[in-house]
């Protein structure tokens, strides 16, 4: 490992500098989300739309992919290839279950009338969650990525750092969402400005 | 910093790792992750739960704001390893969460939410 003058990688320097700045991006996202929350003049409005049931189960998918991931940089750290493999692959694809209901959610918004440019709430809703989902995209072929390396024998745990650096990036997702979740679906039913 | 047997450290929940070549780290178990994963679980299923309690309407926002506090420290603090690291690594990532509270809380007051 090289020699850094702070004793942390720098590639983990980075990461860590990269969350500090999605911390920001996202801050603004969910200030605007509630600036404007209870502010459409028309419908749909979110309490129409919301599936908390259906959410608290993405929720809970995404919420163990995380423990996946952590799982996946034991294994990969203590040189269990069986294991690397294994939870790695789980963390992509509970992830990608993740998505899919994402995907649901929006269709059915759609189906309902809720277009991009709807109202305030869907402009809001959909770009804060958008977002989200993005980096959960990205992060899934981040995965994948790393999965077809330990598919190839290619991670061990001279390699952990890579898996390391990715599960920070995992992990901050999963946290942006654990704010999302709460922020526009549990907190719906209060009362905006 | 002193190393840990595999046997003392997995039973005190902590372990050593040979992550970044020679420098070791502490870190919690696997089943350590495991409990932590299901208190969030449980953390979740509590947030549901106090959102359809009609009693708790009033002091839904500070209860919520409570319970997913704790799945943030959780999360950063043990998945993120957060706990175990530097302060230059907690610099990092409290500053710029400091910063985005800060526009939040602006965005809210601006916007007439504490009045």
């Amino acid at each position: 490992m090289e020699r850094t003058s702070t004793g942390v990688p720098n590639e983990k320097m980075l990461m860590w500098a990269f969350i500090g700045s999605e911390c920001m991006l996202f801050g603004s996202l969910i200030a605007t989300y509630l600036a404007y929350r209870g502010r459409s003049i028309v419908g749909p409005y979110e309490e129409e739309l919301l599936n908390i049931p259906f959410i608290t189960v993405t929720t809970f998918v995404l919420l163990m992919s995380s423990l996946m991931m952590v799982l996946a940089l034991s294994a990969v750290q203590r040189g269990d290839p069986r294991g690397s493999k294994l939870f790695l692959l789980l963390t992509a694809l509970l992830g990608l279950v993740f998505l899919a209901g994402q995907v649901f959610e929006f269709n059915h918004f759609a189906h309902e009338g809720l277009g991009l440019g709807r109202n305030l709430f869907s402009g809001t809703f959909f770009l804060t969650t958008g977002f989200h989902g993005a980096h959960v995209t990205v992060g899934v072929i981040w995965l994948l990525t790393l999965w077809a390396m330990a598919m190839r024998g290619r991670l061990g745990p001279e390699k952990s750092l890579k898996v390391e650096v990715a599960g920070l990036y995992w992990h901050f997702v999963d946290v942006v969402w654990i704010v999302l979740f709460t922020v526009i679906y549990l907190m719906s039913g209060a009362s905006g400005a | 910093m002193a190393s840990e047997t595999a046997h003392g450290a997995e039973a005190g929940g902590l372990e050593t790792a040979m992550s970044h070549g020679s420098h070791e780290e502490p870190h919690a178990s696997s089943r350590t992750y495991i409990a932590i994963a299901l208190v969030l679980g449980v953390l979740t299923a509590l947030e549901v739960m106090v959102f359809y309690v009609e009693a708790l309407a009033p002091v839904l926002v500070p209860i919520l704001l409570v319970l997913s506090a704790a799945k943030f420290v959780l999360v950063v603090g043990f998945f993120m390893h957060l706990k175990y690291d530097t302060h230059i690594l907690r610099g990092l990532f409290f500053g710029p969460l400091a910063i985005a509270v800060a526009i939040i809380v602006a965005m809210m007051a601006l916007y007439g939410y504490f009045l």
